[in-house]
């Protein structure tokens, strides 16, 4: 290896406690990275240099005390930036929240620093996370590592960025409707969303509410595993936060699939799935059979109507959330004459183009005369969905899917024409509409070069399982090779 | 044509719980601007509300008191507009669902009951508190406004009627019935002035007899009982005159202006709000068991009906009666303290409707904040009637007692106002007066009653007031006879 960015993070924890690598060490080569390809990239908004160098000099300190915070001790992280950071600029990618600096971390990155993680900084996302290219952030998009004229995915597409280019070992996304798994897919490393209430939402800047969950993005399942090990949890600030116990499911790794029953949602693996995406979904579904899993084609009816049923819930989610960017109390504040002026101001000037369609659908959806017919029907298709799911794991333990019908996509092919971008999610909305975890393993190239993601879904609190499918994938699909070309040709690292 | 008043009264009692309903914050009131705040009640991004157990407690037991039906599992919406003392920009409150549903209070206006039926009492969070500075004090022409998230998220239960009210005083007293029945929960201070809580009046007029509902209008900003009786009265003498003159009455909120006496438009339905209510998702049901119910309902206390009549019972007066049910758990317990441990119920009545709130009244403080004890009131009553204590001297130790000085007889062994009323001493006294008044002490002798007063006054003069004057009174009686 060149650099030490390029560790996988099991890796750099083996070579931290072998005293062969110091995380001052392992920083700096995340920070020469992010040096070097920041300026394609632009995957971060934030870098703390200082606080990074001090948390990684204490990291090494504290090792040589011979004393270990956790899992994390002395790795670089970074952090989506919908994740309030006390003392940190915090943003969620809008310009309504400029210059925002939190009193107060997020339960998650709390989580993180109690494990010793070194946050090196905040990455880009679409604005409040509504998007699938980071094209809608307030700050400019991030682009692919794979070929910079492309995004990323989103809308953690500046968190997949990073991992996937070296500038942090992990990062943290927040899971909408895909916006963990769908930009991991297209940068090529793992992406997982967790089970609804498995991580506490606790200061992550809310999108919507019933849908939204904070997981890791890693180069490795194993890595993922190990980061949502320190990150679940039950947490008292957050009512939706799952009471029950948390397995360790790094115990789930190289378990096999032998005799595990998959199931290929047929809805999401034919018609609108790219040729080299459903091609290379179909060869890893061959190599689960031949690992011994019991492969089927399992039918999910209500599919064709949870694209509508999510553009409906989480946009009436997001017009009350977002309410609270007002102008009377923090981010921006464009004055006016009257109270109502200025908020109408401010938040004229604060969202961008989709946020701004969002609230606009979601207040429309809520209203008297129409509640019953939108909002009302789509939490109709939500319970039909779940049924569906319900129904399916009778009969299988996972569920399979390519986790985008596409691979990266050009700057500005689907700006356009809305509804082509909401069609890059349908492949990972359902999974939020019913709050169960999904995962997505990077398997190979298409023929431009672009990464591939294959999904595993699994039921509410089936994460176990999850790692398990999830880790064999990863085996059998041997694609080891994992540099994008931008750190190749362009950089010589 | 003559008309009826239909009246219906929404009721906001701020509950006393020690935290606010979705964070843990000090629920109180009077502590400096923006002191009382965090993340969760400032709405600031990222944070999310845990509902208060003991709010949800307390609601169940409004609920119970009023014969509600308890849902099991009931559910927060949000309601959803922009108001700058709303730092969500949505309030989480109950819609379909409500906590408690359907139930009675009973009130009696003049030896008349009614049974009030309630619709529902449901849970929602308070607003924070706007200051306009400048122009007329409205949020409109203010020069700019200061905003107070203190009160941000404090626990509100909103208490609903059925419009089973046709005049003011009925409205009055079923506020005053209210009250009373928060105070004997002890889950509100209930104090208007302070706005912990707040009556709201949706009122309308039919023809007398008629059984359609005419317009309503709601009536808000009624601070004290008398001021909810007098806008009443205002706006049913409004409407009166309005149909009588063939103008409709339009449906609208009207703000009671106190000075003026009168009420006046603040929004038409046409300017009212689409609250777009929906599940609050960052919120679970709230779920009452059948048994965590029963608990609360064992635990009720007496309430105000039920002790009214036990008052009434011990032979208390009707003023003492109604101020003691009303006047919340300090005073009652006061009340059951000293009359427990064997004081006269009349005796100490008087003391706590008399000097007690007059002390209170004066000195602006509450019950709760005296270190005044049944047992302090139980030893003043005993050394009043053993005749330790003139009524004056009684009145004195009262007061030491309540500015914290001791206990009544360690009050009036400092005062130095212990009553002689033992003959042997008081023979003394009156022997050196009678020496030296000669010519009073002949008259005295020759049978002459009336300067027996005056020869009175020369004793407690020079005992400094402690000598009991019945006693001293009676002893010079018997020298005339003797």
């Amino acid at each position: 290896m060149s650099s030490p960015a390029d560790l996988t993070l099991a890796e750099a924890t083996a070579s931290l406690r072998a005293g062969e690598l110091s995380s001052r060490e392992l920083l700096q080569g995340t920070l020469d990275r992010a040096g070097l390809t920041e300026a394609e990239l632009h995957a971060y908004l934030t870098i703390d240099h200082e606080r990074a160098r001090a948390a990684a000099a204490a990291a090494d300190e504290a090792r040589a005390r011979g004393e270990t915070t956790g899992p994390l001790h002395g790795i670089p992280v970074a952090i989506k930036d919908n994740m309030v950071t006390a003392g940190l600029e915090t943003t969620a990618g809008s310009q309504i929240l400029a210059g925002y600096i939190p009193p107060y971390d997020a339960a998650a990155v709390i989580a993180l620093r109690k494990a010793g993680a070194v946050i090196v900084g905040k990455t880009n996302l679409d604005e409040f996370a509504m998007g699938s290219s980071t094209e809608n952030s307030g700050y400019g998009p991030s682009a692919n590592p794979w070929d910079t004229e492309r995004v990323p995915g989103g809308s953690s597409g500046g968190s997949a960025a990073v991992v996937a280019a070296g500038s942090a070992m992990m990062a943290l996304g927040s899971d909408t409707g895909g916006s963990i798994r769908q930009p991991a897919a297209l940068c090529g490393v793992v992406g997982m969303k967790p089970t609804y209430g498995l991580v506490s939402r606790y200061g992550l800047i809310a999108f919507a509410s019933s849908l939204d969950q904070i997981g890791p993005i890693a180069r490795t399942v194993g890595d993922a595993a190990v980061a949502l090990e320190v990150i679940a949890g039950h947490d008292p600030l957050d009512a939706t936060s799952y009471r029950g116990a948390y397995p360790r499911y790094r115990a789930s790794i190289g378990r096999g699939v032998a005799g595990l029953r998959v199931g290929v949602v047929a809805e999401l693996a034919g018609e609108g799935i790219s040729p080299d995406v459903l091609s290379a979904f179909r060869s890893v579904v061959d190599s689960l059979a031949d690992a011994g899993a019991v492969v089927s084609e399992v039918s999910l009816p209500s599919m064709e109507y949870a694209l509508s049923a999510y553009y409906l819930i989480a946009p009436a989610e997001c017009s009350a959330n977002l309410a609270r960017f007002d102008g009377v109390r923090y981010g921006l504040r464009v004055e006016g004459a009257t109270v109502e002026e200025m908020t109408a101001r401010t938040r004229a000037l604060g969202f961008g183009p989709e946020v701004t369609r969002r609230v606009l659908l979601g207040t429309y959806a809520l209203s008297a005369g129409y509640y019953e017919a939108f909002y009302g029907q789509a939490q109709k298709v939500r319970t039909l969905v779940i049924q569906d799911f319900t129904k399916a794991y009778e009969s299988v333990d996972v569920l399979v899917s390519p986790t985008s019908p596409m691979t990266a996509f050009e700057f500005g092919s689907r700006t356009e024409d809305p509804l082509s971008m909401y069609l890059v999610d349908v492949c990972t909305i359902p999974s939020n509409l019913v709050g169960a975890p999904g995962i997505s393993v990077p398997v190979g190239l298409d023929g431009s070069g672009l990464p591939i993601g294959f999904q595993v879904m699994a039921p509410s609190l089936g994460e176990e399982i999850l790692f398990r499918v999830a880790a064999e994938v990863e085996r059998s699909s041997a694609w080891n090779d994992r540099r994008p070309p931008l750190l190749e040709a362009d950089h010589g690292v | 044509m003559a008309y009826e008043a239909v009246i219906g009264i929404e009721t906001h009692v701020e509950l006393a719980t020690d935290s606010k309903m979705f964070c843990g914050c000090p629920a109180r009131f009077g502590a400096d601007p923006n002191t009382n705040v965090c993340p969760v009640c400032l709405g600031l991004p990222g944070a999310l509300p845990v509902p208060n157990e003991r709010a949800i407690e307390w609601i169940v037991a409004i609920g119970l008191a009023l014969e509600c039906d308890i849902a099991h599992r009931s559910h927060f919406h949000r309601k959803n507009y922009f108001y700058a003392d709303q730092p969500k920009n949505y309030q989480i409150s109950q819609f379909d669902v409500p906590v408690c549903s359907g139930g009675t209070l009973d009130i009696d206006v003049n030896g008349q009951a009614t049974g009030v039926r309630i619709n529902r009492v449901h849970m929602e969070e308070d607003t924070g508190k706007m200051i306009h500075v400048g122009g007329g004090g409205r949020i409109r022409d203010a020069d700019h406004s200061l905003l107070d998230y203190n009160r941000s998220g404090i626990p509100l239960v909103e208490i609903v009627t059925e419009p089973d009210l046709s005049t003011p005083q009925q409205a009055r007293a079923f506020a005053q019935e209210l009250q009373a029945m928060v105070l004997a929960l002890g889950v509100s201070d209930a104090k208007l002035e302070e706005g912990s809580m707040r009556f709201d009046a949706n009122v309308s007029l039919r023809p007398e007899g008629a059984a359609e509902l005419g317009t309503k209008v709601e009536v808000k900003n009624m601070n004290s009982f008398r001021s909810l009786e007098r806008a009443l009265a205002y706006e049913i003498e409004r409407q009166t005159a309005a149909l009588e003159a063939g103008v409709p009455i339009l449906q609208e909120t009207r703000h009671w202006d106190e000075g003026a006496g009168v009420t006046g438009s603040m929004r038409s339905k046409e300017e009212s709000s689409d609250y777009r209510y929906f599940p609050e998702p960052d919120l679970v049901p709230i779920e009452v068991t059948d048994t965590w119910r029963e608990a609360i309902q064992k635990g009720l206390p007496e309430l105000p009906a039920a002790r009214r009549n036990r008052y009434v019972a011990l032979g208390l007066d009707p003023a003492a009666v109604a101020v003691l049910v009303s006047g919340g758990s300090a005073l009652t317990g006061l009340f059951e303290n000293a009359v427990g441990l064997g004081a006269d119920p009349k005796a100490i009545a008087n003391w706590l409707t008399g000097e007690v709130a007059a002390f209170l009244r004066r000195e602006s403080v509450e019950l709760g904040d005296t270190p005044l004890t049944g047992e302090n009131l139980h030893e003043l009553e005993g050394l009043y009637g053993a005749g330790d204590l003139s009524a004056t001297a009684a009145k004195q130790v009262l007061a030491g007692v309540l500015a914290g000085e001791g206990s009544p007889a360690e009050v009036a062994e400092a005062r130095d106002l212990i009553q002689i009323s033992d003959a042997g001493a008081l023979a003394t006294e009156i022997d050196r007066v009678l020496a030296n008044h000669p010519e009073e002490y002949q008259r005295l002798m020759d049978g002459d009653a009336r300067v027996i007063g005056y020869l009175v006054g020369q004793v407690m003069r020079i005992t400094a007031g402690k000598a009991d004057p019945k006693v001293v009174s009676t002893m010079l009686g018997e020298k005339v006879k003797g």
